[in-house]
């Protein structure tokens, strides 16, 4: 909270609002991973909402899947699951090698989680042009498209924010030991994507 | 400890800085939280006049039975309108936006707000998107009520009902952005001297209200997206045609919407709780209870939601679990309210505008208090549920409680805001009007709901048209209050007396620098003294207080 | 002479107490009581009212006594008191309002029981409770018509049933409410009764199955301070007896579309042998009804717009014509919904 002041109360508003913006974040500790996660948090408060909601409509209906709904295909989300969760495990990767100023290991590690992504986003493409029902076809339809639908548009989002750090970091930017928010923040994002379709795995599919 | 005994009002002219900020930096991406708070509070101020506008539109509708003034349909769109621009529009943009924005830095020792271009993005959300709602009105407006209840959402007024929805998405992401900035501004931007128990009450409030921003605010992004697959894309999520549950999105929205009152009506706690000590000189009443108070409304905010839904077709045990719950959110504030009470009792109250104002707060605020704990009981919420008697009393706490409180906090900030006085003749006649005004519109309207009167329509039983021309004329009251308030601020905001950077000698941070703020807040870091409350004299005993 | 403050204050405590409770019982703000439902009700709320009132003046008498008492005078210097909070009187204003907050809660509990709030036929685990089977056709056909989403059977029945008194027992009078935009229809499957008003016998146990075919509406009686969302797909049911022969308003209570507020009819409240008399009329028409609906359905009324059709049946079940226009205008194919229901 340091940081020499004195003779900014002269300089007129936009040379100020513009000292402000380039070393906004070297006057106080840096809060955007805490921001990131209070985030996150209201994030998890939508799908938690759209998971009580899936659970309602559950649990008010007499019958769940309705009846005439084809059985979901397990084989398919099942590698999913397992592609996606394998790529928590590979970012994490990512952040140790930046830690080591691995820059090369950060490119190889976040390349190889967002291809991981694509796929992903690829069999839950294919799985969706598969299925025997439609967003209409009744209420266990609807939530299943759009419940997975919004958490695939979570990944999209996951993807190109790893897909954008890699590119500053090919551009010779300025990831380094001191200097990861990005890859960091890319990672707490790809985990808490991560989490969400567990959960969405286990009440779409298990249950 | 005590803070010096000067005559609040005694203005001493050297210490005047005033900062040639030009009028263009408030049309700009600024990323100053002060620039930001004036912004949010401009921004507010104009849709909370087009939303009074429409207030008296509905009101000299209700003046006589008939659906005379404007179609029933027009005359739904009207009050849906109304709903949802003083609550999206104008509180929450005035009271976390406005007030949060400006004061929370300062009062903290900041420099500025923790992401202050994120601060600026939330903030730049508003504006356009109250313009698109405000087109919505000329392009088949929503007509379901800002509740928007399914199914009746989705077959009337489609084009307006999107761009409720879309509009709502985006006010709500607004406010998601800003409860991240002031819960880590909070948290983590105070000066190192200052401790948790050393912040003012204000910042207490704050944390409150942005944990429920946080929490609450994105389960209704949830039921909005569900809602708008039913009108866009024919699912069935909350249709029964196709066998949707309507009951499902009103358990979302109110899992939003409740917490939302509070997300309302905290900050301005907050508010009170400031002003009243520096009027009165004396220390806040039990510092720790109202600190914590705020925290335990903020939770129990969160359990009470079904309690608008008395009648939705609830289970008993679910109705009486909500009615307990909602009941007991009395005991904090009650809390809050007698700790205001007893810091006046014994004071040396200096009765300006803000302390009028803040008076004026607890005065309705209680009415609006006792009517709820009422409504919390099922059997009489089940006869009340839905009429005049839930108008009457939201708006009690609304206009009653938020609008008082804004009115409480401007009056006290401007000297601080602007660097000079605003006039006290021409606030107080503002404060009359609006409370009389105010009591003269809602009062009857108690008494409208237990006789028979349900909210929400155009044509009405011709027994209630007397009291509703009551209220229909306090409404007109209410209107013309606001010009003195709006000629008063402009006029003195530019030629007003010059106040001195601390003209109520008040001890917490954002009064210990230059009036109005210099760019980066403070020249040189504070360093706490004293507490926020440190006032008093201590020689009286407590011998007054026995006698309470 | 000063009279010691402790007089004082036990003096403005009596009076308080007296002007609460008297103000309690005689605010007449609530209109007139028709069943023992509602008496209790008022007695919660003259509970409440009591002790509102006693808070109130508190409230307000501390603000005004303070803006007087410790008014600054002009000229004068110096701060209040130095006092930062008082533990046992904060405990003090903690615990009375829990106690009663709790004092409300249970009183509410035991009234809510009373009314019938618990009875478990009427706690969502009983589909289509007390609807007679066989003679139902009516409500069959209540059930199955137009939009009304149809197959699978939903958990119904929610709203405030039985009075414990009577749990278990049929209603002496089912009616089958429907309700939509803009009005209501009762039929009684028993007698085999359609009607645009509610007629009901004074002391017999009444249970209103209701519906809504369109958008949720809600049931009001303020006179029996009943209330009760109809919700479409869902039965919710309305259980009462009235003690008062009497017209009462029957009124929706839920922002249903642009003619909500003229959504309005009554609730009769006969003496037993008006109700005979009542009943021997309506079949009587009921009879020539089926007739002009037999004549109608030959007509194919398919063919006709909605508003057409039901000209002749609207003025009969009290349906105002402009809400028959503007049904047609909402486009609803409602012609052989309300023909079931006649029929």
């Amino acid at each position: 909270m340091q940081g020499s002041v004195s003779d900014q109360t002269q300089i007129n508003i936009e040379s100020a609002s513009e000292s402000h913006d380039s070393h906004g974040h070297h006057e106080h500790p840096d809060f955007r991973i805490f921001g990131l996660i209070v985030f996150l948090v209201a994030e998890g408060m939508i799908f938690l909402g759209l998971f009580i909601a899936y659970l309602a409509f559950r649990s008010m209906a007499p019958e769940w899947p309705p009846a005439g709904t084809p059985k979901l295909e397990l084989m398919l989300p099942g590698i999913n699951t397992v592609i996606l969760l394998g790529s928590s495990l590979v970012i994490h990767q990512a952040d140790t090698a930046i830690k080591k100023n691995d820059v090369k290991g950060l490119q190889l590690w976040f390349g190889l989680t967002a291809l991981m992504g694509i796929i992903f986003l690829g069999g839950q493409l294919y799985e969706y042009s598969h299925l025997e029902f439609g967003l209409r076809t009744n209420l266990f339809a609807s939530t299943f498209y759009v419940l997975t639908g919004f958490h695939g548009l979570h990944v999209t989002v996951g993807v190109l924010l790893i897909l954008s750090v890699l590119w500053r970091s090919m551009k010779g930017e300025h990831y380094g030991t001191n200097n990861h928010f990005g890859v960091e923040a890319a990672e707490i994002y790809w985990h808490f994507v991560d989490v969400i379709w567990v959960i969405l795995f286990i009440l779409l599919y298990l249950l | 400890m005590t803070a010096e005994l000067l005559i609040p009002n005694q203005t001493s002219e050297d210490d005047v800085v005033i900062h040639h900020r030009t009028w263009k930096d408030y049309f700009t991406f600024s990323t100053d939280h002060k620039v930001i708070g004036i912004q949010y509070f401009v921004t507010g101020f104009i849709f909370y006049i087009i939303g009074g506008l429409l207030a008296e539109g509905i009101r000299t509708e209700l003046a006589t039975p008939d659906a005379d003034l404007v179609d029933p349909s027009t005359y739904n769109s009207m009050f849906t309108m109304h709903g949802t621009i003083m609550i999206f529009l104008w509180i929450v943009p005035a009271g976390t936006g406005a007030f949060a924005n400006y004061l929370l830095p300062l009062m903290i020792g900041a420099r500025d707000m923790a992401f202050p271009k994120l601060n600026a993005v939330a903030f730049w959300i508003i504006p356009p998107t109250g313009l698109l709602l405000i087109l919505s009105f000329f392009l088949g407006p929503a007509q379901a009520g800002w509740t928007s209840y399914p199914p009746l959402s989705l077959l009337t007024g489609k084009v307006g009902e999107g761009i409720w929805i879309v509009t709502l998405l985006l006010l709500g992401t607004s406010s998601i952005l800003g409860g991240i900035n002031f819960f880590t501004t909070i948290l983590k931007m105070r000066i190192p001297s200052m401790s948790m128990m050393q912040m003012p009450l204000f910042c207490w409030a704050m944390l409150a209200t942005s944990m429920l921003m946080l929490i609450a605010t994105p389960v209704l992004a949830g039921a909005l997206i569900l809602l708008s697959f039913d009108l866009i894309a024919g699912t069935a999520f909350f249709n029964p045609v196709g066998g949707g549950e309507p009951v499902v999105y009103q358990h979302m929205f109110w899992f939003y919407s409740h917490p939302a009152v509070y997300i309302m009506v905290l900050p301005f706690f907050g508010v009170i709780s400031e002003v009243i000590p520096v009027h009165c000189r004396k220390p806040i009443f039990g510092y720790a209870a109202i600190a914590y108070s705020s925290m335990v409304i903020s939770f129990l905010g969160l359990i009470v939601w079904a309690h608008h839904m008395f009648t939705s077709g609830t289970p008993p045990w679910l109705r009486m679990f909500f009615m307990i719950t909602t009941m007991v959110i009395a005991v904090p504030t009650g809390i809050k309210i007698f700790g205001w009470l007893a810091t006046m009792w014994g004071g040396k109250i200096n009765l300006n505008t803000p302390m009028l104002f803040a008076m004026g707060f607890i005065s309705t605020f209680v009415i609006g208090g006792i009517t709820g704990v009422m409504l919390a009981a099922v059997p009489f919420d089940i006869h009340v549920h839905d009429t005049y008697f839930v108008v009457a009393h939201l708006h009690y706490v609304l206009f009653g409680g938020s609008v008082f409180g804004i009115y409480t906090g401007i009056y006290h900030w401007f000297p601080k805001v602007t660097g000079r006085h605003i006039d006290e003749t021409w606030g107080k006649i503002h404060f009359v009007l609006t409370y009389v005004g105010f009591n003269v519109t809602f009062l009857p309207m108690h008494v409208l709901g237990l006789q028979g009167m349900p909210r929400r329509i155009a044509m009405y039983a011709p027994e209630f048209q007397g009291l509703n021309q009551v209220c229909t004329y306090g409404s007109y009251v209410l209107a013309i209050s606001t010009v003195p308030f709006l000629v008063n601020a402009i006029y003195c905001a530019y030629k007003g007396k010059p106040a001195g950077s601390n003209p109520w000698n008040a001890l917490t941070l954002d009064w210990q620098t230059t009036s109005p703020p210099e760019i980066e807040n403070f020249e040189v870091l504070p360093v706490l003294k004293t507490g926020p409350y440190d006032y008093g004299d201590s020689e009286e005993e407590e011998k007054e207080l026995t006698a309470v | 002479m000063n009279i010691p403050s402790s007089i004082t204050t036990l003096l403005l405590g009596i009076g308080l107490t007296l002007v609460s409770l008297w103000y309690g019982q005689n605010h007449g703000l609530m209109p007139v009581a028709a069943s023992e439902g509602a008496t209790h009700i008022d007695s919660l709320f003259n509970a409440m009212m009591t002790i509102s009132t006693g808070l109130f003046i508190i409230v307000q008498g501390v603000i005004v006594y303070c803006a007087i008492k410790f008014r600054r005078k002009p000229g004068e210097l110096g701060d209040g008191a130095a006092i930062e909070g008082n533990v046992p009187l904060e405990i003090l204003w903690t615990a009375i309002p829990a106690a009663i907050v709790l004092w409300i809660s249970i009183y509410s509990f035991e009234i809510y029981n009373e009314m019938g709030g618990f009875d478990p036929s009427a706690d969502g685990m009983h589909a289509m409770h007390g609807m007679p089977a066989g003679k139902g056709s009516a409500m069959a056909a209540t059930m199955d018509m137009g939009d009304v989403p149809k197959g699978s059977p939903r958990i119904s029945a929610l709203g405030v049933g039985a009075s414990p008194a009577n749990q278990g027992k049929a209603a002496a009078v089912n009616v089958n409410v429907l309700g939509l935009q803009y009005a209501w229809i009762f039929t009684y499957p028993e007698i085999n009764i359609t009607s645009g008003e509610l007629h009901v016998p004074v002391g017999k146990e009444v249970q209103l199955n209701m519906n809504a075919q369109d958008v949720i509406h809600a049931v009001w009686i303020p006179q029996l301070r009943l209330k009760q969302d109809v919700i479409p797909g869902t039965e919710t049911q309305l259980r009462f007896t009235t003690n008062k022969v009497g017209t009462y308003p029957l009124r929706c209570a839920e922002l249903c579309g642009g003619y909500h507020g003229s959504m309005v009819t009554q609730m009769i409240v006969h003496t037993p042998e008006e109700y005979d008399t009542w009943i021997a009329s309506q079949q009587q028409s009921a009879q020539a009804q089926a007739e002009i609906v037999k004549q109608t359905i030959a007509m194919n009324p398919a063919n006709l717009s909605p508003a057409k059709y039901l000209a002749p049946y609207a003025n009969e079940m009290g349906v105002k014509p402009e809400m028959v226009e503007h049904l047609h205008h909402q486009g609803m194919e409602m012609g052989g919904s309300i023909a079931s229901v006649i029929k």
